[in-house]
């Protein structure tokens, strides 16, 4: 009876008569290319703008050509190997950079996060360092490291490293104290407190800061080989703007764009793998 | 022979920084209480807000340690959590990325019952408290009511001899906290388990203790131990409404009723200091 009670929502879906499945699956799909469309629609004005603005004349072709030609200039970049040499290069550096700041800096954040002197004795350290720009610093790591790719990935590695410790760190100490409780009430030993609470508890704000370490690795990276490289995209748009090749330089910069938002995708499907337990916020 | 709980001369007393200086005043919450629960036995602890009664709990999961006395259990004197003792809190303390299931085993898998066991035990101890076919949901997909089903069946899973309550039934609705409390009754019948349950509410006092044991305003001490005698309530129609369910009512009522003005005067005053 009282189970009934409170048998929301929960059971509708059970309940449903299989008649009207079918239906609600097509009315689904329709669902799915509706807002497939709509995400299409927006990058496809974008490009028409794009495409349309330079031949009316409304900006000048020199400095902003038409889509097209910029397309066909990034295809000439892909079949001369170009494209791929740089990109590669690039994503060996961020990719590195990226790796080694998740593998030192979430160890690292949980350990702070959960001794509490030694997050009071860092913290003021970690406000100061979170404060400076990393590309600030990108001189001294040249002047340190020279201009190879030592210093590249080290500023990549740098950079990600705060977001990530950061997010770390507040998300051992906002640990719900209801389950450090319930956890100590059944007796647990540090080392399962850890493997079973705190960490599963941690891992939807860890996500945050890797996801945001993500986009700085490229940002960051790329900034890097404006300034001295001789390979990466960063150092194919800039040399491309040096030498007047304009679509080229464009093309460079679709590249760049493509990848971060793929890697963004990646990233948060991995997030949305590991922490499919949550509330759906908003879907 | 010797009860299964005791408390012998408890006391509790922290430290408390004073506002805006650096001395410390000493703020008593548990004072010198002494009572004998047996094995079994349903016991409700009823008091104003701020009287202990949670400090008293958490003595007895210890999860505190007295400043003065101890309590024994079975004769043995309680030095640290255990597992045997289980506690249910208000907020259910439920493992959000872990389902029904999963929550039940957590509790399996800190007293070591080999893997194989813990799903078919789990899957038992959801049944016990009518969950059977929701296993599979996440905490956030079950109602209050329920998310305190799967807390009780974890801390029932792995056999304690005493369950601990702190107002579990606090969060919940009207209706849902009455069903609640008919299916405690109905469990701790089939488990036999002691159970220790701390409320505000002066109806679920009556309703669930066999023994209602009322507490003064702070410090807490035991104002007086009331025995209720209302047969099996699960067999009734509508216990709550039966002329000795209202005297006893009215019984605990009038204990506390000066308690519960004494310690709104010392808010003010904590308040207004």
């Amino acid at each position: 009876m009282t189970a009934l009670l409170e048998t929301p929502s929960a059971t509708v879906d059970r309940t449903t008569p299989a008649a009207s499945r079918p239906r609600r699956a097509v009315s689904r799909l329709a669902d799915a290319v509706l807002t497939g469309l709509g995400k299409v629609v927006a990058v496809a004005a974008l490009l028409v703008v794009w495409e349309v603005a330079p031949r009316l004349g409304l900006v000048d072709a020199t400095f902003l050509p038409p889509f097209t030609t910029v397309a066909v200039s990034w295809w000439d970049l892909l079949v001369s190997g170009k494209l791929l040499d740089n990109t590669q290069a690039s994503l060996v550096r961020s990719l590195s950079g990226f790796g080694l700041a998740v593998a030192a800096a979430v160890p690292l954040g949980l350990l702070i996060g959960w001794y509490k002197p030694v997050a009071t004795l860092l913290s003021p350290l970690l406000e100061v360092f979170r404060n400076t720009a990393a590309l600030a610093l990108l001189p001294v790591f040249v002047l340190l490291l020279g201009i190879g790719e030592t210093s590249k990935i080290a500023i990549v590695f740098y950079a990600c490293t705060w977001p990530i410790l950061l997010n770390t760190i507040s998300a051992v100490r906002a640990v719900d104290p209801t389950l450090l409780r319930l956890a100590r009430s059944m007796d647990l030993n540090g080392f399962r407190l850890f493997q079973k609470v705190i960490l599963p508890a941690a891992v939807p704000t860890v996500f945050t800061g890797i996801r945001l370490a993500g986009a700085l690795s490229i940002l960051v990276l790329v900034a890097a080989e404006m300034v001295g490289a001789k390979a990466g995209l960063g150092y194919l748009i800039n040399a491309s703007q040096f030498n007047f090749a304009i679509p080229q330089m464009y093309a460079g910069i679709i590249t760049l764009s493509a990848i971060g938002v793929l890697f963004n995708q990646v990233l948060v499907g991995l997030e949305r793998r590991f922490t499919s337990w949550r509330v759906p916020v908003g879907a | 022979m010797s009860a299964h709980i005791a408390f012998r001369g408890v006391s509790k007393r922290f430290q408390v920084k004073v506002r805006g200086s650096r001395q410390h005043s000493e703020f008593t919450a548990v004072d010198t209480v002494d009572l004998d629960v047996e094995r079994g036995e349903f016991v409700v602890l009823v008091g104003p807000s701020g009287c202990g009664k949670s400090t008293l709990l958490d003595l007895l999961g210890g999860l505190t340690e007295p400043s003065e006395g101890e309590i024994l259990l079975d004769g043995r004197r309680i030095t640290g959590p255990g597992l045997d003792r289980g506690i249910v809190f208000q907020q259910y303390a439920l493992l959000p990325w872990r389902t029904a299931q999963g929550n039940v085993e957590f509790g399996l898998e800190a007293t070591g019952v080999p893997r194989r066991h813990r799903a078919e035990r789990a899957r038992e101890f959801l049944d016990l408290v009518g969950l059977t076919g929701f296993e599979d949901r996440h905490p956030h997909q079950l109602s209050g009511g329920m998310r305190q089903r799967v807390a009780i069946a974890r801390s029932l899973a792995y056999d304690p001899q005493v369950l601990l309550m702190d107002e579990p039934f606090a969060a919940l609705d009207a209706q849902t906290r009455e069903s609640m409390q008919d299916e405690l009754l109905r469990i701790w019948q089939r488990t036999g388990k002691t159970v220790v349950f701390i409320t505000h509410s002066i109806d679920e006092a009556v309703h669930l203790g066999q023994r209602v044991v009322v507490l003064t305003s702070r410090p807490g001490r035991v104002k007086e131990t009331v025995a209720i005698d209302l047969g099996d309530r699960t067999r009734q129609e509508d216990p709550r409404s039966s002329p000795e369910f209202a005297r006893y009512r009215h019984r605990i009522w009038d204990l506390l009723h000066d308690e519960v003005s004494r310690a709104q005067q010392q808010e003010k005053e904590v308040v207004g200091a």
